[in-house]
């Protein structure tokens, strides 16, 4: 099978076109940056309190909001997650509500917001830890143990955590529900010395505002070392026009990536950095395939414009390119189809910047060539001049 | 050629089987249950993966340096009176900012000399310069200060993680975080509700035995009225346990300068007092045994007061000598003696401590991201493997067996690496799936234009991959290079990510290239001259 067979298409004929595409993009993003979403940050850069729940039925929302402000809690956002059931709900703090000094005080008021009326003094069996249920066990003593009775009553922990935890995916309905793992007697000593609530805490984030401005500087040292890296490797490699056509293209890249974040209003967390990077690394690869080709023709086609010599590159490698931007696309979209909540804007980062960085190889970083070339052309007063290749 | 070839597939089979070893170890048994608890043992989960708690602390080291200036303002005074100088004051201006600043004011000029020598004789870890208006400033030299905050840090790691040893966590991650910020990483896998955990690691328990001078008081006044409006020397007022039928806090007037201090136990136990309610006895070593002795003897029918955190939790009456042992009683329950006992053991904290970052993954969370991300890797391998097969046919299945021996390369580099496996993690071997068939297309497709321009399938072979080794170099190392900066500059579940990617690439580097040449070869040889290759 083949789809791509000696074509012969003048890509750089249709540079304006690229460069409006492009254009539109960007500044879409930008303007979004701007003046819209500004760039949506998570908990892990701007700070603040995030508190994943899973309720045991489809919460109400509105109900939900007036639960936390009647609480007290006023910059909160709520988020129901579409993925893994609808009785998940993402509710996160400003960072103004989370300071250092207590750093967990958000958390602890969003979950006594909503464990509300029901909590009746007694510790919720749906948010107790191992340690807790185990010593209230030891304590009760339903089975009347003797010597053996810590190893005993950890196994009866371990299987009700177990059953919370994986079987019920961490809340359970009532007290009833336990008879399917553990022995009556204890299921009765748990109702005595349990509440249930309605919920449990699969998932807490908190980043004190410190951390949060050091992890910013992180992800902007390592988006600038890795350009930078980049530069200096392809600019040895190849010559330095090279480095930068691919820099500039990069940056291209990353700049509709986030801008496409802000349309949406996605926050970016530190694993959509690390996503964004992977797609410095993968849209640089793509472009090296190309600049690798024009570098190999330079040598053998010393006669020939460089803009014909590029676009006969672009031709060669363009079966490669859009195979391996089909499969990686094929396999970040398995991940983003079903890779599961934590992962979904780490892969919606890579299907955007798979996208474009597949496009910029073509469209973006043979262009930047081809442009500085006539440029110095120009300003020389000779008609053309190969930009050469070492390799 | 049959011989090249022989060491060739040997090299294969011998990376084949000591990765699948990195992989399983030597499996119990060879049922699929038996080589995924096998697969458990070697391959390590983060913690986003198996559930628990990461905190990111930081240790106030101005605590260290106060203490450490503190002592200094006191032998500073004992220099000043064996000198007989006269001064006004000496204090700390600011021991918020400037802990390491002591400022002595009001000194006449003719002590000048006798304090300088003396500052030289007996404090040689301080620098004295003349300050504004007739002051002296004597401050920290800056390597024993640096010195002083870095060994703080230390120290509270070693004493966090006695601490968390004997609470039972397993495989518990405790070390200094950051460039220079003294931060500590502690991450606590299986720790699904921190609050416990966090209390005991924060927990200064500073435990001092001191002469109680008088008390119970109601109120402040009250305590300076029975001392006829002054404190005496070496003295002050401390909160404690109630007065007896009393509610509320007490006041107590006790001695500034302890007798023993949490620095001299040597042991602490949970147990319980005459009237069976919990306790905590201590014991104290040689040295602080001789000096509560000492303390002891002295005082025989005065009170003693056993001062935990700045809050006297017990007074008694000295009525013999103690060598060696006490203990501490009050309203506990039983959990709270064993934590109180086990902090005493682990040694006081040389500075406080603030929370900076908590992060805590339930259990279920990790088991459905686990579910989720091994969902996606095989379906997205799945398709590369089948549309592969469908494009290229024969040489797909060549690009196929690469890949799987790609995967089991990666996954035997974890386990022999001991590196953590993360949800980031799973999408970089996703991704190696993706970017590493890369590899194989390249070579593929030149294979096809040689054999367009009319090469045999021999020398189209040969010249594909010569001309695609160059490019999947130049690719490697730029992917390479991101990936490493991602490790350095990450943290935690991104570290794993890039982890995997570069596992992933190095290992792509001898499936597409060797391997893949290998199986090339092996088909060439089996194939009578000009006939055509499956591509």
């Amino acid at each position: 099978m083949e789809f791509f067979r000696d074509t012969n298409i003048d890509f750089l004929g249709k540079k304006w076109y690229f460069l409006a595409f492009s254009l539109v993009f960007s500044v879409a993003g930008v303007f979004s940056m701007l003046f819209w979403h500004g760039v949506p940050l998570s908990v892990d850069f701007r700070g603040g309190t995030l508190v994943y729940v899973k309720f045991a039925s489809t919460p109400d929302e509105d109900q939900l909001r007036t639960t936390l402000q009647k609480a007290g809690l006023h910059n909160f956002r709520i988020q129901q997650l579409r993925s893994g059931g609808t009785n998940e709900e993402l509710i996160s703090l400003d960072q103004k509500e989370t300071s250092e000094q207590s750093l967990d005080q958000g958390k602890l008021d969003i979950i006594k917001a909503l464990a509300g009326n029901s909590s009746t003094g007694k510790t919720d069996l749906n948010n107790a830890g191992k340690g807790v249920i185990l010593e209230a066990l030891l304590k009760a003593d339903p089975l009347h143990l003797g010597t053996d009775a810590n190893t005993r009553y950890a196994a009866e922990t371990d299987a009700i955590i177990n059953y919370r935890n994986v079987t019920k995916g961490g809340v359970l309905n009532g007290f009833d529900e336990l008879s399917a793992v553990t022995k009556p007697e204890i299921v009765a000593a748990l109702r005595d010395g349990f509440s249930l609530s309605k919920f449990g805490v699969k998932n807490v984030e908190i980043v004190g505002p410190q951390v949060g401005k050091q992890l910013q500087n992180q992800a902007k040292l390592a988006v600038l070392y890795s350009l930078l890296g980049m530069l200096v490797y392809l600019g040895f490699r190849f010559e330095w026009i090279y480095g930068v056509a691919a820099v500039l293209t990069v940056f291209h890249d990353t700049l509709i990536t986030v801008g496409a974040f802000s349309l949406t209003n996605k926050e970016i967390s530190l694993t959509v950095i690390a996503a964004i990077l992977t797609l410095i690394g993968y849209s640089n690869n793509d472009t090296i395939v190309v600049f690798d080709r024009i570098a190999e023709n330079l040598k053998q086609l010393r006669r020939e414009k460089l803009a014909d010599v590029v676009n006969k590159s672009i031709n060669q490698t363009l079966s490669r390119t859009i195979l391996t931007a089909g499969l990686t696309f094929l396999t970040v979209l398995a991940l983003y189809l079903f890779g599961g909540q934590v992962l979904h804007d780490f892969s919606f980062a890579l299907v955007i910047g798979i996208l474009i960085g597949t496009y910029s190889s073509i469209a973006v970083a043979a262009p930047i060539l081809v442009a500085y070339q006539d440029w110095r052309a120009e300003k020389k007063g000779t008609k053309s001049i190969a930009v050469r290749a070492k390799a | 050629m049959n011989k090249t070839f022989g060491w060739k597939l040997g090299l294969i089979l011998a990376t084949l089987l000591v990765f699948a070893y990195g992989i399983f170890g030597i499996p119990k048994s060879l049922s699929p249950e038996g080589l995924l608890s096998a697969m458990h043992e070697r391959i390590h989960l983060g913690l986003d993966l198996r559930g628990g708690t990461h905190l990111i602390l930081q240790v106030q080291v101005k605590d260290a340096v106060n203490a450490d200036s503190d002592r200094a303002i006191e032998r500073l005074k004992d220099i000043l009176r064996d000198q007989k100088i006269t001064y006004t004051d000496v204090s700390k201006p600011d021991p918020q900012n400037a802990p390491e600043k002591v400022v002595i004011k009001g000194m006449t000029p003719d002590g000048t000399t006798a304090l300088r020598n003396g500052v030289l004789e007996k404090m040689q870890e301080y620098d004295l310069t003349p300050g504004a208006e007739n002051t002296w400033v004597l401050a920290m030299k800056p390597s024993l200060l640096g010195d002083l905050k870095k060994h703080a840090v230390t120290q509270a790691i070693e004493t966090i993680r006695g601490r968390i040893d004997t609470l039972g966590v397993s495989e518990p991650v405790i070390q200094e975080h950051g460039l220079g910020e003294y931060q500590i990483l502690v991450q606590l896998p299986g720790v699904d509700d921190p609050e416990r955990v966090k209390a005991i690691i924060q927990s200064t328990a500073m435990l001092e035995i001191k002469q109680v001078l008088s008390g119970p008081y109601g109120s402040e006044q009250a305590a300076l009225a029975a001392n006829n409006g002054l404190l005496p020397p070496n003295a002050m007022i401390m909160p404690g346990k109630a007065a007896p039928g009393q509610s509320g806090d007490a006041l107590y007037l006790v001695t500034r300068s302890s007798a023993v201090t949490g620095n001299d136990l040597r042991d602490a136990q949970a147990g319980q007092d005459r009237n069976g309610g919990p306790n905590v006895n201590f014991f104290l070593t040689n040295d602080g045994g001789k000096r509560f002795q000492a303390f002891t003897s002295s005082h025989i029918g005065e009170n003693l007061g056993v001062v935990l955190d700045n809050r006297v939790q017990e007074v008694a009456v000295i009525r013999d000598t103690i060598s060696d042992q006490g203990e501490i009683s009050g309203t506990f329950t039983a959990q709270q003696t064993q934590d109180l006992a086990m902090i005493l053991r682990s040694g006081a904290l040389p500075a406080s401590i603030h929370y900076l970052e908590e992060r805590t993954v339930g259990p279920s969370l990790g088991a459905d991201s686990i579910r989720a991300g091994v969902r996606a890797a095989i379906i997205g391998m799945a398709a590369v493997m089948f549309f592969m097969l469908v494009y290229y046919r024969g040489a797909g299945i060549n690009a196929d067996l690469a890949l799987i021996l790609n995967l089991l390369i990666l996954l035997g580099f974890l386990g022999f690496s001991q590196a953590t496996l993360t949800l980031p993690g799973i999408a970089g071997v996703i991704l190696t799936i993706g970017m590493g068939v890369d590899s194989n297309v390249l070579i593929f497709e030149r294979i096809r234009e040689e054999l367009r321009a009319g090469r045999t399938s021999a020398a189209a072979v040969e010249q594909g991959f010569a001309r695609a080794w160059v490019t999947i170099v130049d690719t490697h190392v730029t992917t390479v290079v991101s990936a490493a900066i991602l490790f350095i500059f990450g943290s935690g579940p991104v570290k794993g990510f890039a982890i995997t990617l570069i596992f992933g690439l190095l290992a792509n580097l001898f499936t597409a290239v060797f391997v893949s040449r290998v199986i090339f070869d092996w088909i060439l040889s089996k194939k009578e001259r000009g006939e055509a290759l499956s591509i």
